[in-house]
């Protein structure tokens, strides 16, 4: 098991590589938004760990502020990378929205 | 039904779920390459993100549902409005937040799983597969997650501090101390992981390893000054993607291990990416070797500043810019916390309708973290493919006509493109001198600049800027075209070390701040330097200076009292 997952974990990590070196200067603060939206899926570690049993209630009290915070990270990351990228998305010609900045 | 529930629960239906999720999360980021496709990209990754969640709620014997939904609801509650509310600049505070959290979420993670299978010391049911006792490498994994996983939450959460100034953007420094003290701290973190790993189920020494690394988190975010910030956050954003990597191994469970991985290539890209573009080495970064030297030598650096101001008029601008063909405007972050981004498009849009063509050239780390220029322009609807990078538009400089500089609040320099990217002096733990290490010298001698001053805005900007804030709304979309400084070319040969020498007083560090503001608004070198020495600065053309601005530098930087006016 370890050596699979061990192999997983070198291969994504080039993958990774290959992936993210194509992607433009422009588009670096959403692509790190993003990333950090993924690496929010330690919201599934904590999903395992709370659903065994034994679980004592100090441990259940630090789980759940886990899984709050990966989900924090997860639903505010992906909302915020979407918001930034529709910026990108918009026509050029539509006037300038002025209502969250000021 | 029950064949249905069965096939649900199927572990190796479940191990394919998890592949579709770590696919769908790949082919949402090769999304991202363009900006089309970017949107796309985003939500199909979120889609895989459901897909993983979905799948682990489906594991066989889950349960504490109500705990469950008790904690997806706060994270929702909290994370949707925060999201939707956070304004453009301050996407880096909200980044570093985000990824103190998930830090967060690793280390706990980490820490009830210790404490639930008494210190990894029997199968707490996660490895189906295995029904001997818990290999080694489940324990090692998991202490590293915890670790790092706890580096990463307090050294975000400091980042994230400083950025939106909770905590004084200044480095914090134990000084020489610094680096030792780390060590210490890390190897103590380390030491305590190793006892467990060798087979301690004390819990106190799980506590005290949370501790030390706590405190490593601390230690090396704090001394670092808040605009070097952003280097940081990617640094531990990669931390953080690993740290989730290996609780992927720990838990045996492909999406994480894949989505940690991919995450850690990225945070590890952005970095390198940045170090480059500060012209500063990731080792360097790493052993915390800048913001503490940087200060010293960035108020060394600012000496280079000195000199003259030629002004000019709006009139004169704009006629300028009206004959122009093609305009190169170069923004900064000041253009940004000044709301200036929308004036600009409105000025490339009324030259635009005269035949002119405009392109905005952006600096890799041109804001407050890789890219960030970009989605603020965007925001004021500047086209995308008018947006170029460094390498495209350095190029086209020799055919440009006029080239804006937009850094300050309402500021525009005519620069060469790989100058002064951050001497803004609002960021006063900027290292102004190694910025300067790739300046081609022969080239900015034979620059002019001249200087548009909005006097009273720039009061307004002033008494802000004494308050220590950040967001100069009253100076927007005011241009200022500066005579070119002339950079000291010593300071190439000694590596970045600003070897000018300036003017005795500057060199220390607590005129620093008074010393860059001053220097970097109001003057700029003799053209007639000679490449070969460093002459003191010369002095100011006071009465010119004054006549046309209102302000006048004063004799002495020392003196942190406001500027007088006449």
């Amino acid at each position: 098991m370890l050596v699979t997952n061990l192999t997983i974990l070198v291969l994504a990590g080039f993958i990774g590589f290959a992936v993210i070196s194509k992607i433009p200067n422009t588009l670096h603060t959403p692509l790190m938004s993003g990333t950090n939206a993924i690496h929010g899926i330690v919201l599934l570690g904590g999903l395992l760990v709370i659903g065994l049993a034994g679980n004592s209630a100090f441990n259940k009290l630090i789980l759940v502020i886990a899984i709050a915070f990966g989900t924090i990270n997860i639903v505010g990351g992906f909302l915020v990378t979407d918001r930034m990228l529709e910026m990108f998305k918009r026509k050029p010609t539509s006037a300038p929205k002025d209502g969250e900045q000021k | 039904m029950i064949l249905a529930t069965s096939f649900l629960h199927n572990e190796n239906f479940l191990r394919v779920l998890y592949i579709a999720a770590f696919a769908l999360f790949i082919y949402g980021l090769m999304g991202l390459t363009g900006p089309r496709t970017a949107v796309r990209g985003n939500r199909i990754a979120a889609v895989g993100m459901a897909i993983a969640v979905i799948a682990t709620l489906l594991q066989p014997g889950e349960g504490n549902w109500g705990l469950i939904i008790l904690g997806v609801a706060i994270g929702t509650a909290v994370g949707i409005p925060a999201a939707r509310r956070v304004r453009m600049t301050a996407m880096p505070q909200m980044v570093a937040l985000f990824n103190g959290v998930g830090g967060g979420a690793v280390f706990l993670i980490a820490w009830a799983e210790f404490d639930n299978t008494g210190g990894y010391a029997h199968p707490a049911g996660l490895h189906t597969a295995a029904s001997g006792p818990v290999p080694t490498y489940v324990a090692v994994f998991s202490i590293f997650a915890a670790i790092i996983g706890s580096v990463s939450f307090w050294g975000s959460n400091i980042a994230f501090g400083k950025l939106q100034e909770l905590l004084p953007g200044r480095p914090i420094t134990l000084g020489s101390l610094q680096q030792p003290v780390n060590f210490a701290l890390g190897a103590i973190a380390v030491a305590l992981g190793v006892i467990i790993v060798a087979g301690s189920h004390s819990e106190l020494i799980f506590i005290l390893m949370l501790l030390a690394a706590a405190a490593l988190g601390n230690a090396v975010v704090l001394p670092i000054g808040g605009a070097d910030m952003p280097v940081v956050i990617s640094m531990l954003n990669a931390a953080t993607g690993l740290s989730a990597a290996a609780t992927g191994v720990a838990l045996n469970n492909p999406a994480l291990i894949v989505a940690g991985m991919i995450v850690g290539a990225s945070g590890s890209i952005l970095t390198n990416l940045m170090a480059v573009a500060m012209n500063r080495s990731i080792p360097a970064i790493i052993a915390g070797g800048f913001g503490g030297g940087g200060v010293v030598e960035g108020a060394t650096g600012a000496g280079a500043f000195e000199g003259t101001v030629r002004s000019t008029s709006a009139a004169d601008v704009a006629m300028q810019l009206a004959y122009a063909r093609l305009v190169v405007v170069v923004p900064g972050y000041g253009m940004a916390v000044a709301q200036a981004q929308h004036a600009v498009r409105e000025l490339a849009k009324a030259l635009e309708a005269r035949g002119v063509e405009i392109k905005y050239a952006i600096h890799p780390v041109a804001g407050r973290m890789p890219g960030h220029m970009n989605v603020l322009l965007a925001e004021a609807d500047v086209p995308y493919d008018q947006l170029k990078e460094m390498d495209d538009i350095n190029p086209e400089f020799p055919r440009t006509d006029r080239r804006q500089r937009r850094h300050q609040p309402g500021r525009a320099h005519e620069p060469r493109f790989t100058d002064l990217w951050h001497a803004d002096p609002r960021r006063r733990e900027r290292p102004l001198g190694r910025r300067h290490q790739t300046l081609d010298e022969p080239r900015l001698r034979r620059h002019r600049e001249r200087a548009l001053l909005q006097t009273e805005h720039l009061d307004a900007f002033r008494r802000r800027k004494e308050r220590r804030r950040r967001h100069h709304r009253g100076a927007r979309g005011h241009l200022i075209i500066t005579r070119r400084r002339h950079a000291c070319p010593q300071r190439e040969l000694q590596n970045g070390r600003a070897s000018c020498a300036p003017a005795p007083a500057r060199s220390a560090p607590a005129t620093r701040s008074t010393a860059i503001s001053r220097s970097a608004h109001a003057s700029r070198t003799a053209p007639a330097q000679t490449p070969s020495s460093c002459s003191p600065p010369p002095t100011l053309r006071a009465s010119r200076w004054r006549s046309q601005t209102r302000w006048r530098r004063p004799a002495r930087p020392r003196s942190r009292s406001a500027p007088t006016r006449s």
